[in-house]
C-alpha cells in the first residue's frame, strides 16, 4: 500500500503544485489520479519515486517512509511508464525490457529470457525483439514500456498517461489488455489521466484533484458517478454519468425472447417468412450475428454488404449499459444478447433493461465526511495484512462487442489533447 | 615527376608524424571536452563560462600558441609536445559545445524514464545519455578532425616535422612538387580521418540506420 500524509510540493518560482494530499493507494488494485491539466497530477506520482522530493508531508510503501530509503533502490522496485513509453532509442527491444533486471545484476541470459516471456505477454511476436523502438508503431511502444515497467516484478507501478498518445481504437485495445494483465498480476498501480473516462474503466478507485494539487474526492468509480461531492466534481463526471454509471452494474439473468434467424445467402422468400417487426437477424454458420435485415426490400438472396450493421452486441451477464446501448442501437429495437462465444441467445427490448434499471438501488450514499475508497484509518497501519488481496473490483466482465464500427457501446470518445 | 619517387619514404614517415600529431590531439580533446561538456549541461550557470570560454582558445593563432607553450609549461621548444597540446586545446575548444549539445540532443523523456528505472547519473551518462548523443559529437568530431590535420602544418615554423615541412621545403627552393604532394596528402589524410570517424560512428550507431515504423 502506498500511503500519502499531508504532502505538499511548492516549486521554487511559487507554484503549489500539490497541496496537503492525502490519501492511500491499496495494495493489489488501480487507484487513478485524474484531473484537470496542471492539476498536479504528474507531480505527486513522481514524488512516489522521488523523482521530485515533496516540499512537506510523508509518503509511505508498506509502511516505510520514501524519503529514508536509498533512492536508486526506491526505483529499481517500481515500475514506470510513461506517455510515449520513453523507451531507449539506441537499444533492441528486448534490451529495452531487460533494463532493469540488468541494473539489478540478473545475468544477460536470466534477463532476456525474461524480457521474452514479456514480450509475449503483453501480446507481441517475438520477432520484434531485435528491432529498435522507431520500428514499431505508438501503441507497440506503449506495450513494450509497459513490459519494461514489469520486467523484474515490482509490486509497485507507476503509470503517467500511458495511453494517452495513442489513437481511440489502439487506446481502447490497451486499456483492456492492461485490465486482463492486471487481473493476472494484481499490482498496487498509481495511474495518471486528465480523461475521466480512461479513470473511470481503469480504477479500482479514482481521486480526482483539482487544480493546486487538491484532492477533491476519493472514490469508487460508481459512487463517484452516483454522487460527486460538489460541482467541480460532477462537472468533470461529465452529464451522462447516468447512463455511464450502469458500466458498474452487472446485468441479472434475462428472460430473452427467441429471435429467428437466417444465414448469409437466404432468399427474400426464407427472410420474409421468418421476419419479426419487419427485420430478421442474419447470422454466420456458427450462429453469431452480423446484422439486422429488412426483407420486404431484398431483392435477391442475402449479400454482407446489405446488412444494417448498426446495432451493438451484448454478453450475457455483462453490465447493464452494454445491454442498454445493444437495445437502443438496434435498428429493430431488439438488442441482441449473445453468449461468451459470441453465439446469439436472443433478444430484449429497452423497455425491459430500463424496468430492470428502476429497481436496482443506487450506491448508498456514505455520510462520512472521508470517501468510501480510500479515505484514512488511524489504524491501518496495523492492518497491512488485510489490504494485500488481490484488488479484483466488482468490474462485470465482458463488454459490448460490437457488429460494425461505429456503434461502439463502450465509451471510445476520442479525448482532447493530451497535455504534455 | 621524379621527386615524389624518391622521397617517397620520406613522404610517408612525414605522413606517419602528420597523423600522430592530428588524430592523438582528437582524442584526448575529445576525452577531455566529455566531462566539460557533461558540466556544461549539468549546471546551468557553467554553460555559458565553458561555452564561451573554450570557444575562445580556439580564437588564439596557432603559431602565438606553439611559441607560448614552451614558455608556459617549461618544454623545449622543439618538443612535438607543445604540438600536441596545442592541438588537443583547439579540439577541445571545438568539442566542448558539440558535446553539450550532443547531450542536450537526448529527449528529455528518455533521461526521464532512465532516472525512473533506478541509473545513477554516471552509469546513465555513459550507456544511455553518450550513445545517443554520438551522431551529435561525431560531427563536431569530423570538423574537429580536418581543422586539426591543417593547422598541424603551421608547426614547421617551429621546427617540428611532419606535412608542411614540404610546404617550407618546397617554397624555399621555389619547387611546385613537393608542395603539390604535401597539399594532396593533407586532404587524403583528412579524408582518412573522416572515413575513420564516420565508420567508428555507423558502429555505434546501428539505430540510426534501422527502418521507420510499418504503421
Ligand atoms: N519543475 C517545475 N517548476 C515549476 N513549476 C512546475 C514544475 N513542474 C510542474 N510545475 C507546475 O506544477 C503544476 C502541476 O504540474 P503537473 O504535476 O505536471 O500537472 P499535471 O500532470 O496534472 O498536468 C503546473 O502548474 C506546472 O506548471
Ligand atoms: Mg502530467
Amino acid at each position: 500500500m502506498i500511503r500519502f500524509e499531508a504532502v505538499s510540493k511548492h516549486f521554487p518560482d511559487g507554484t503549489k503544485a500539490v497541496d496537503g494530499l492525502t490519501f492511500r493507494a491499496p495494495t493489489g488494485q488501480i487507484t487513478v489520479l485524474v484531473g484537470p491539466s496542471g492539476c498536479g497530477k504528474t507531480t505527486s506520482l513522481r514524488m512516489i519515486n522521488r523523482m521530485i522530493q515533496p516540499t512537506s508531508g510523508r509518503i509511505l510503501i508498506d509502511g516505510r517512509d520514501t524519503s529514508t530509503m536509498d533512492e536508486t533502490e526506491l526505483r529499481r522496485g517500481i515500475g514506470y511508464v510513461i506517455q510515449h513509453a520513453g523507451l531507449f532509442p539506441h537499444r533492441t527491444i528486448v534490451a529495452n525490457i531487460a533494463t532493469v533486471p540488468i541494473l539489478l545484476g540478473w545475468n544477460k541470459r536470466k534477463a532476456r529470457a525474461r524480457a521474452f516471456e514479456l514480450l509475449e505477454r503483453v501480446g507481441l511476436p517475438a520477432s520484434f525483439a531485435k528491432r529498435y523502438p522507431a520500428q514499431l508503431s505508438g501503441g507497440e511502444q506503449q506495450r513494450v514500456g509497459v513490459a519494461r515497467a514489469l520486467a523484474a516484478d515490482p509490486p509497485v507501478m507507476l503509470m503517467d498517461e500511458p495511453f494517452s498518445a495513442v489513437d481511440p481504437v489502439v487506446r481502447e485495445q490497451l486499456q483492456d489488455e492492461f485490465l486482463r494483465l492486471q487481473g493476472d498480476l494484481g499490482k498496487t498501480i498509481v495511474f495518471v489521466t486528465h480523461d475521466i473516462d480512461e479513470a473511470i474503466k481503469l480504477g479500482d478507485q479514482v481521486a480526482v484533484l483539482r487544480t493546486g494539487g487538491h484532492l477533491a474526492q476519493l472514490a469508487d468509480p460508481a459512487y463517484l458517478l452516483a454522487h460527486p461531492v460538489d460541482d467541480f466534481v460532477a462537472d468533470f463526471v461529465g452529464k451522462d454519468r447516468g447512463y455511464r454509471a450502469l458500466s458498474f452494474q452487472a446485468s441479472p439473468h434475462f428472460a430473452l425472447a427467441q429471435e429467428r434467424t437466417v444465414p448469409l445467402g437466404a432468399t427474400p422468400a426464407q427472410a420474409a417468412g421468418a421476419a419479426r417487426g419487419g427485420w430478421i437477424l442474419v447470422v454466420d454458420e456458427g450462429r453469431r450475428p452480423l446484422g439486422w435485415i429488412e426483407p420486404d426490400r431484398l431483392t435477391g438472396p442475402i449479400q454482407p454488404e446489405m446488412l444494417a450493421r448498426g446495432g451493438t452486441v451484448a454478453t450475457v451477464g455483462g453490465p447493464l449499459r452494454n445491454v442498454l446501448d445493444a437495445a437502443l442501437s438496434s435498428p429493430s429495437r431488439r438488442g441482441v444478447v449473445v453468449d461468451d462465444q459470441g453465439v446469439v441467445l436472443g433478444t430484449l427490448r429497452a423497455h425491459e433493461v430500463l424496468a430492470e434499471i428502476e429497481d436496482r438501488a443506487r450506491p448508498e450514499l456514505q455520510d462520512e465526511a472521508v470517501p468510501p475508497a480510500g479515505g484514512d484509518r488511524p489504524d491501518e497501519e496495523s492492518q497491512q495484512g488485510e489490504e494485500s488481496q488481490q484488488g479484483q473490483s466488482g468490474r462485470p466482465n465482458g463488454g459490448a462487442r460490437r457488429v460494425d464500427s461505429a456503434g461502439s457501446a463502450d465509451s471510445a470518445q476520442p479525448s482532447e489533447e493530451s497535455p504534455a | 615527376m621524379t621527386w615524389l619517387p624518391d622521397h617517397l619514404g620520406e613522404v610517408l614517415s612525414l605522413t606517419v608524424r602528420h597523423t600522430y600529431l592530428a588524430g592523438v590531439p582528437l582524442i584526448l580533446g575529445l576525452l577531455i571536452a566529455l566531462p566539460l561538456g557533461w558540466l556544461a549541461r549539468r549546471y546551468r550557470g557553467l554553460y555559458p563560462i565553458l561555452i564561451i570560454g573554450t570557444g575562445l582558445l580556439y580564437t588564439i593563432p596557432s603559431l602565438a600558441l606553439f611559441i607560448m607553450l614552451p614558455l608556459l609549461l617549461g618544454t623545449k621548444i622543439l618538443d612535438p609536445a607543445n604540438v600536441v597540446i596545442a592541438m588537443t586545446i583547439y579540439t577541445i575548444a571545438l568539442l566542448v559545445r558539440t558535446v553539450a549539445d550532443g547531450l542536450g540532443s537526448v529527449p528529455d523523456a528518455v533521461n526521464q524514464s532512465a532516472t525512473a528505472m533506478g541509473y545513477r547519473r554516471g552509469r546513465r551518462f555513459l550507456s544511455v545519455e553518450l550513445p545517443l548523443a554520438v551522431p551529435v559529437i561525431s560531427a563536431g568530431l569530423r570538423v574537429a578532425a580536418v581543422s586539426n590535420v591543417s593547422i598541424v602544418s603551421v608547426a614547421t615554423l617551429i621546427g617540428v616535422q611532419q606535412l608542411g615541412s614540404l610546404f617550407t621545403d618546397g617554397f624555399n627552393r621555389a619547387f611546385m612538387e613537393p608542395i603539390i604532394v604535401g597539399v594532396v596528402a593533407c586532404v587524403l589524410l583528412a579524408l582518412v580521418f573522416d572515413g575513420v570517424i564516420l565508420g567508428a560512428t555507423r558502429l555505434a550507431t546501428p539505430w540510426q540506420r534501422a527502418g521507420k515504423a510499418p504503421s
